[in-house]
């Protein structure tokens, strides 16, 4: 053994495949531009889902604290979901416009496209403000963001996700600016592509922070056990 | 179109005035120029911050401002800002930037706009934390660690507005972090040349390239326990506040969890000590083996024992939090997997002494560097499986021996890393070389400075001096020698500060004044050094990308006279030189 770590160690006679040039010549791993614009939002797309996950694993810790009112008890405003329903179709019909956006510039149909995208926007704006209105039925029940914990955690994930979503509007406004100025759709159908993935990925997130404030105190404990939080 | 192809056949669009050229630039040399002066800037108000600290502790009540307030807020804002805004941005935004697309062979980075957004959001970053030095109350005191209730309880200081700016800056740091780091990475996985495969980088690439996984994942731990935490400080919540009496009074707080604090803080927080080591372990590879004159020891290993460490260290988190109070299980788990993580690490660092093992080693500054980097790393990893086993934590913990061991491992390792990486590619950021005599005596004083200062705070740990004290006289239990040793200590921390200025001058002098180097001054095999123009021009290549044929690591490549082989050497420019080398030798005979 020590003679062979030896052998590999003198640099005049590189000996065992740990210590040699390891590969022949390979074409470069290339890629296109609209390639490295996908890889890098998806990259972006794992970090915020690192984010979001230990916002998740800090509820669930928070949740099993004594101080806890859940906001689904009879009395609360979670117990009849039908506003956050209402903004979930509202973010529901925004992909799908989008999607259809995204379909269009693929086909090279720049009427569809803009109206798609266009639409999109538009039903994503209003899921916000649906959710704005949330928030201010919240403040009307007295369900302020101090005074309970649950309070302050679905403020702050309906409002970490907002704002993603809020970023995500600036980047389609900007696009919807150049279809605007007449920029060719050639040019744009990456960004519109990139726009529906992250439209995409938001609602996927929106119905995991739904399905997850809108749980019970039961499940919340079952989540604790399973990751030995409690 | 791949990359490569694609890269060549667009037209450069080179900056022409001034303020796109170096202020508002695009190109990653000028913003890894940037980011490395700004990292400098900030890490000497931290060296005057421990300065000041060390003359306390030495010679107690020496400066008159220096109360228990002051104390605690100069050790918040060394430590903070020695490890997020010096060495984090240092090597990702500083060596990263200015490396990655050299070394694989890229114009630039793939996002050159999120590359400047990246340094001007780092910039405000430093620029919100250093203006909490001139808010009432000070920067918090609240060390670095930020643990909450204390940091954003009545009585520390700072904790009016010292804690925000510190929270927001982090915040943009992280944002600032993020934008750099999706760079990095997707210039890695996709703007590579002809014929770099990933096995063909330099371990430097691939410490940066991991390091920037990880901060991209870690990162977001630190952002939302900011968050959180802006939000227990700012709008009365309590996600980390507990139900306390402070100052007499029952707090508005309730139900809190510190511990989970602890728990979001270290999960950044240990992977944040990687994030800082892998890209070192990449630089001081390829010093030693370019220094040395030989192949890196176990290339592929050296490879995988960095993917190793990058995902072994999320799961090492807790050992930070043994005194905490913890199920004994946990604590268990938690030891074991910093034993594990030893092994990849050890593997490291057998191969540098093996790469060192019949090398032809030039003692040039950055090989002493990289020399002294081994032993530094080696002392304060030891001393690491004694604080990563519980039964030896418990007795240890918050003493003088865990400040040692820290600033040994993560502190002076890495910055012997930074000064060698430096010494090594200043050649090609400016085309001149640094001083050498200064450099050796930068060297030589840093080095055997740093352990004077660190190698005796051991001895003060096993003594059970605690760290954290803002004074140690009147202490029964702290004799008096300690506080000769402290004041030992002092003075040579003094004189070490003091000799950075050494480096700072050979800096600015070398860069005006110093020898011509010439394209390639090393010797190096690696893609940087092979640039048609030396500092590279905007673009780095010219008209075509280079073509790699190789590893970075031909050195003394048997039958070849040039005893380093150029990446871009191909199989049979290679064969020529292996003929010419015979016929030089048989002339060589002849006369």
């Amino acid at each position: 053994m020590s003679r062979l770590l030896l052998r590999n160690a003198d640099g005049a006679d590189p000996g065992g495949s740990w210590n040699r040039d390891p590969e022949g010549i390979q074409a470069p791993q290339g890629a296109d531009r609209s390639h490295i614009a996908r890889t890098g939002l998806r990259l972006f797309l794992v970090v915020v889902s690192s984010l979001f996950f230990l916002f998740l694993i800090a509820f669930i810790a928070r949740s099993q604290m004594a101080d806890w009112r859940p906001l689904t008890e009879p009395l609360a405003p979670l117990a009849n979901l039908w506003l956050l329903w209402l903004n979930s179709a509202f973010l529901v019909c925004s992909c799908v416009a989008l999607q259809w956006s995204r379909m269009a510039a693929r086909q090279a149909r720049l009427d569809a496209t803009v109206i798609g995208f266009v639409v999109g926007g538009v039903f994503a704006i209003a899921f916000l403000a649906g959710q704005l209105w949330v928030w201010q039925q919240f403040v009307a029940w007295g369900y302020f963001v101090a005074s309970n914990p649950a309070n302050s955690f679905f403020y702050l994930l309906t409002g970490m996700h907002g704002l993603h979503l809020l970023g995500g509007l600036i980047a389609w406004s900007i696009i919807v600016a150049k279809f605007l100025r007449r920029v060719p759709l050639p040019q744009l159908s990456v960004s519109v592509e990139l726009c529906t993935i992250y439209w995409h990925y938001l609602l996927g997130l929106w119905f995991v922070l739904f399905a997850l404030l809108a749980s019970t105190p039961q499940t919340y404990e079952a989540i604790a056990r399973f990751c030995g939080l409690r | 179109m791949a990359y490569a192809e694609q890269a060549e056949t667009e037209a450069l669009h080179e900056p022409k005035s001034f303020l796109t050229k170096y202020i508002w630039s695009q190109d990653h040399k000028v913003i890894a120029i940037q980011y490395s002066v700004t990292a400098i800037f900030v890490g000497v108000i931290a060296v005057v911050l421990s300065g000041l600290m060390r003359i306390q502790i030495g010679f107690p009540g020496a400066l008159e401002f220096m109360d228990a307030s002051a104390y605690y807020q100069a050790m918040t804002m060394h430590g903070m800002i020695m490890v997020i805004y010096l060495l984090t941005a240092l090597f990702l935004g500083g060596f990263g930037n200015y490396l990655i697309p050299l070394m694989v062979g890229a114009r630039d980075m793939v996002f050159p706009y999120v590359n400047m957004l990246s340094y001007w959001f780092y910039l405000l970053a430093v620029v919100v934390l250093l203006s909490s030095f001139f808010v009432p109350g000070g920067p918090t005191g609240s060390g670095w660690t930020l643990y909450p209730p204390q940091s954003i309880s009545q009585g520390t200081p700072g904790v009016e507005w010292g804690i925000v700016l510190m929270l927001v800056s982090l915040a943009i740091f992280i944002v600032a972090a993020t934008m750099g780091g999706l760079n990095y990475v997707t210039t890695v996985l996709q703007a590579r040349t002809h014929g770099m495969t990933l096995f063909r980088m330099p371990l430097s690439v691939w410490g940066i390239f991991m390091a920037s996984i990880m901060a991209l994942l870690a990162f977001p731990a630190l952002f939302v326990s900011a968050v959180m935490m802006l939000f227990d400080k700012l709008l009365g919540t309590s996600f980390f506040m507990p139900a306390m009496v402070s100052l007499g009074q029952q707090i508005d707080h309730q139900g809190g969890s510190p511990i989970l604090f602890q728990h979001l803080f270290w999960f950044f927080g240990h992977p944040e000590v990687y994030i800082v080591a892998l890209p070192a372990f990449g630089l001081v590879s390829d010093l030693i083996s370019t220094h040395a004159r030989k192949n890196i020891f176990g290339y592929r290993m050296m490879v995988w024992a960095i993917i190793a460490i990058g995902v072994l260290s999320f799961v090492v988190w807790a050992h930070h939090m043994y005194v905490s109070g913890m199920n004994p299980y946990f604590g268990f788990f938690f030891a074991v997997t910093t034993l594990i993580i030893a092994v990849p690490t050890a593997l490291k660092v057998y191969n540098w002494v093996l790469t060192l093992w019949k090398g032809d080693i030039h003692l040039t500054v950055p090989m002493l560097f990289a020399l002294a980097f081994i032993v530094t790393f080696l002392v304060g990893g030891l001393t690491g499986l004694f604080l990563g086993n519980v039964i030896v934590d418990i007795p240890l913990s918050d003493t003088y021996f865990v400040v040692a061991h820290f600033h040994m491992v993560m502190g002076v390792a890495p910055v012997l890393v930074v000064f060698g990486g430096i010494y090594h590619w200043f050649p090609k950021v400016t085309g001149r070389m640094l001083n050498d005599t200064l450099g050796k005596l930068h060297f030589w004083i840093t080095f055997l400075g740093t352990y004077a200062i660190f190698f005796p705070m051991h001895y003060l740990g096993f003594q059970g001096m605690p760290r954290r004290y803002y004074a140690y006289e009147n202490y029964a239990f702290i004799p008096q020698s300690a506080q000769e040793l402290n004041a030992f200590i002092t003075v040579i921390a003094l004189t070490v500060g003091v000799s950075q200025l050494l480096f700072l001058f050979n800096l600015a002098w070398s860069a005006f004044k110093g020898k011509p180097a010439g394209s390639n001054p090393w010797g190096a095999a690696s893609l940087e050094w092979q640039t048609p123009d030396t500092p590279p021009k905007h673009g780095n290549w010219g008209a075509k990308l280079p073509i790699v044929h190789r590893w970075a690591y031909d050195y003394s490549v048997p039958g070849i006279e040039q005893d380093f082989v150029p990446q871009t050497v191909s199989a049979e420019e290679l064969e020529q030189m292996r003929q010419l080398s015979a016929g030089t030798r048989i002339a060589d005979v002849k006369t």
